[in-house]
């Protein structure tokens, strides 16, 4: 009986320390080791799909001294995870990194970690609002950018026959109109017709598309957070939930029961970015009558889009830039965009006969290469993202969720997402 | 001179004989001390030392990446407790536990007693009973979120067959709760199970073969000698699965595709709220904060714990005790 106490406590604390083990073990580093032999080798982090998997064979041809190592994380989120922490640590790094949008901001203010992009021999390469987000507040360019999320409205011409509206690619855009009211009347329309068919998929996806057309959202240009008072913010929160109250099928974006609801005649249209369009054919396969609106409520809109870096972490940066520089040009973009779809950022290759006349089979064989590169045209609005756009967002799209599933209204959605904004400063 | 010179000789055998006297005392009393320090040397690097760590980051200004900031003392422990989910979290962390610890050691305990049966291809049915805990967890929950689906799920679609209600799983707070609990049961109940076989198999077999000379059935024989024969292997089971209980994360952070605990943090444990903060809002000040309180908590829990359950066992230990006399 003695005996037991001081092993009970022994493993108790064992029990607990193991746990703060995982809080500090992230800022212990993990050595990084570079072999000074002749070939050069360089380690690239990507995540979803890139769609480099034949380039970097292409790469290593050319250039018989490198040897390239892929490393492919799941999710964006995860490389997030990934990029953070070992920026953290201080090594671990790969040669190139891969970063998304909604989480450069947080990086642009650690920009002297990483290796600053000269501009001479990438000059005009990008589209402007491209190239604009990845600058930071001292004018350096900091990543090479690869693809871009323009958004058209992608909708069942299927469903759309049956509550009597027009099928046609062009009167349908003509019907969605260019406004979120016009948007939101052509839904009312279609639940009037008893299709009992929601709409779209939820107020969050929606969300997505009105706050990239708000120049300075949550945040003034100088990092000063005014999410929770701004009015256009409210006026938008309350114009989606409005809509939402009668449109929406309520379904999260990602969930489980959205990915599901492809199969089960879900809802009608959602806003798709380029990227999108994979999205969709993998979830809805076999479900026929998928088409896309060249059209997007409120003028353009993106939506995510990617960029490579090289941190400083890297010891072979001149040939990590090299390859960044190569990878990102128009014609190596057009391959990639070949074969998995992603939309190139480049000026050229937004130009080319080969993007132009991209057709997409699985929704009715939409000239979707013109389509979205008129849509890309139509883009005007760079939203300012800092800091703590990506914490106040999530903030927000719980807020919503909040008031679709109906655990709270949208007066008390609203304060504890004034209280959620505040608790982050 | 010889008998001096044999003092002498004497005298030194006597020390040599002393010396190695000592040694093998010291032997005896230190030896099994330096058998056990390389767990401790390890504990001290591996454990002790992030756990100090995260003390002092708790009392600074920490970004996740930008390192280091000023020293702020206590504050980060008073923001955290002042706001409403650190408390929402604590809540859902203690139902979480308590949904599924207390099932588990029951179900794990029944589990036990009838593998303790003589039963065809016992070790069948030993290894299936210990398969869910090879499986990962996150695997775990991928499968089960399957039948957990607000809409397109399994048992809400059996549900509605029925022309009931459908179940709001990933909306309200107690049928979230039961949903990860189940999850975590899943996957522990079989490996406590296996413990408690383990030691059901210890139990001599003649007290059964007296009991039931004596007319006691099987929960009888189950009641009066299995389980109080059990109860230290009981104890050690109830604060393991205390201190894992009190950690759950991957179930709840697999159980939607944001795993942030809901919307309105509706499952939402400490872990989580630790990850929320350490890595959405970039905080290690908060979130070592955090993780210090859980700490001090689960400490809290395993001493309590601790102490009714010996509690317990000494008034059974005496009643066994009473009871024998009584029987010799």
């Amino acid at each position: 009986m003695k005996r037991f106490p001081r092993s009970t406590i022994a493993a108790t604390v064992a029990g607990a320390a193991t746990f703060a083990l995982v809080l500090a073990g992230c800022s212990a580093g993990a050595g990084s080791e570079q072999s000074k032999d002749e070939k050069v080798k360089l380690t690239v982090a990507t995540f979803n799909e890139f769609g480099y998997d034949d380039l970097f064979a292409e790469y290593e041809k050319a250039n018989p001294n490198v040897k390239v190592t892929h490393k492919k994380a799941a999710t964006s989120n995860e490389a997030r995870d990934n990029l953070t922490t070992r920026l953290a640590a201080g090594s671990g790094l790969s040669d190139v990194e891969a970063i998304e949008v909604d989480w450069l901001p947080e990086l642009l203010q650690y920009s002297d970690k990483f290796v600053t992009v000269s501009s001479s021999e990438v000059k005009g390469r990008w589209l402007d609002w491209k190239e604009k987000a990845a600058t930071d507040a001292d004018g350096n360019l900091i990543a090479y950018g690869t693809d871009i999320g323009p958004e058209g409205v992608c909708y069942r011409s299927d469903l759309f026959a049956a509550a009597g509206l027009p099928t046609d690619r062009a009167e349908v855009a003509k019907l969605l109109g260019t406004s979120w009211e016009s948007y939101y009347a052509a839904g009312e329309k279609f639940a009037a017709a008893g299709t009992n068919v929601p709409w779209f998929d939820s107020a969050g996806a929606t969300w997505q598309g009105v706050v990239n057309q708000i120049p300075n959202a949550y945040e003034e240009k100088d990092g000063t957070v005014i999410a929770t008072e701004n009015p256009e913010v409210k006026k938008a929160y309350t114009s989606v939930l409005d809509a939402s109250s009668t449109l929406s099928a309520h379904l999260g974006q990602w969930s489980d029961d959205w990915t599901a609801s492809f199969q089960n005649n879900g809802f009608a249209t959602m806003l798709c970015p380029g990227w999108m369009l994979g999205v969709i054919s993998g979830n809805a396969e076999g479900v026929t009558g998928w088409d896309i609106a060249d059209t997007f409520p409120g003028g353009g809109g993106n939506w995510g889009g990617s960029y490579l870096t090289v941190p400083k972490q890297s010891k072979n940066q001149a040939e990590a830039q090299k390859l960044a520089a190569w990878l990102t040009a128009p014609e190596q973009q057009l391959k990639a965009f070949a074969s998995k779809g992603t939309f190139p950022s480049q000026v050229d290759a937004l130009a080319s006969d080969e993007l132009l006349g991209a057709v997409n089979p699985f929704f009715n064989n939409a000239p979707t290469g013109q389509i979205l590169a008129n849509r890309a045209a139509a883009v005007d609005v760079t939203p300012f993202k800092g800091e703590s756009y990506f914490a106040i967002n999530d903030a927000m799209q719980q807020a919503l969720t909040r008031v679709e599933d109906g655990t709270m209204t949208a007066d008390e959605s609203w304060a504890q997402f004034t209280t959620d904004v505040k608790a982050l400063g | 001179m010889t008998t001096a010179a044999a003092i002498e000789v004497n005298a030194r055998s006597i020390r040599r004989i002393a010396l190695s006297h000592k040694l093998s005392r010291w032997d005896v009393r230190f030896s099994p001390y330096l058998y056990i320090s390389p767990f401790f040397l390890l504990f001290g690097i591996m454990g002790l030392f992030p756990l100090l760590y995260t003390a002092w980051v708790s009392v600074h200004d920490w970004n996740l990446i930008g390192g280091q900031g000023d020293f702020v003392g206590l504050e980060n422990f008073a923001t955290v407790l002042s706001q409403g989910y650190f408390w929402t979290s604590l809540r859902n962390t203690f139902s979480i536990f308590l949904l599924s610890s207390i099932p588990q050691v029951l179900m794990a305990l029944g589990i036990a007693a009838v593998l303790d049966f003589n039963l065809r291809g016992k070790t069948f049915w030993r290894m299936g009973v210990l398969l869910p805990y090879v499986v990962a967890p996150v695997a775990v929950a991928l499968i089960f979120n399957d039948l957990f689906g607000d809409k397109y799920g399994l048992i809400n679609s059996a549900i509605t067959g029925l022309g009931l209600e459908p179940i709001r799983w990933h909306v309200d707070v107690i049928p979230s709760h039961v949903a990860i609990a189940t999850m975590v049961n899943f996957r522990w109940t079989g490996y406590n199970a296996l413990i408690f076989l383990a030691a059901m198999q210890a139990v001599p077999r003649d007290y059964y073969e007296a009991a039931i000379i004596d007319g006691a059935n099987r929960l009888r024989t189950f009641r009066s000698i299995t389980l109080p024969l059990l109860r230290p292997i009981i104890i050690f089971v109830i604060l393991t699965s205390t201190i894992g209980g009190l950690q759950i994360f991957d179930e709840a952070r697999m159980f939607d595709n944001v795993g942030q605990g809901g919307a309105s943090r509706q499952w939402q444990t400490l872990t989580l709220y630790i990850y929320e903060l350490g890595w959405n809002q970039r905080n290690f000040g908060r979130a070592s904060a955090v993780a210090w309180l859980l700490f001090l908590i689960i400490i809290l829990i395993a001493v309590l714990n601790f102490v009714i359950t010996r509690r317990i066992a000494g008034t059974a230990d005496r009643k066994l005790r009473v009871r024998a006399k009584g029987i010799s």
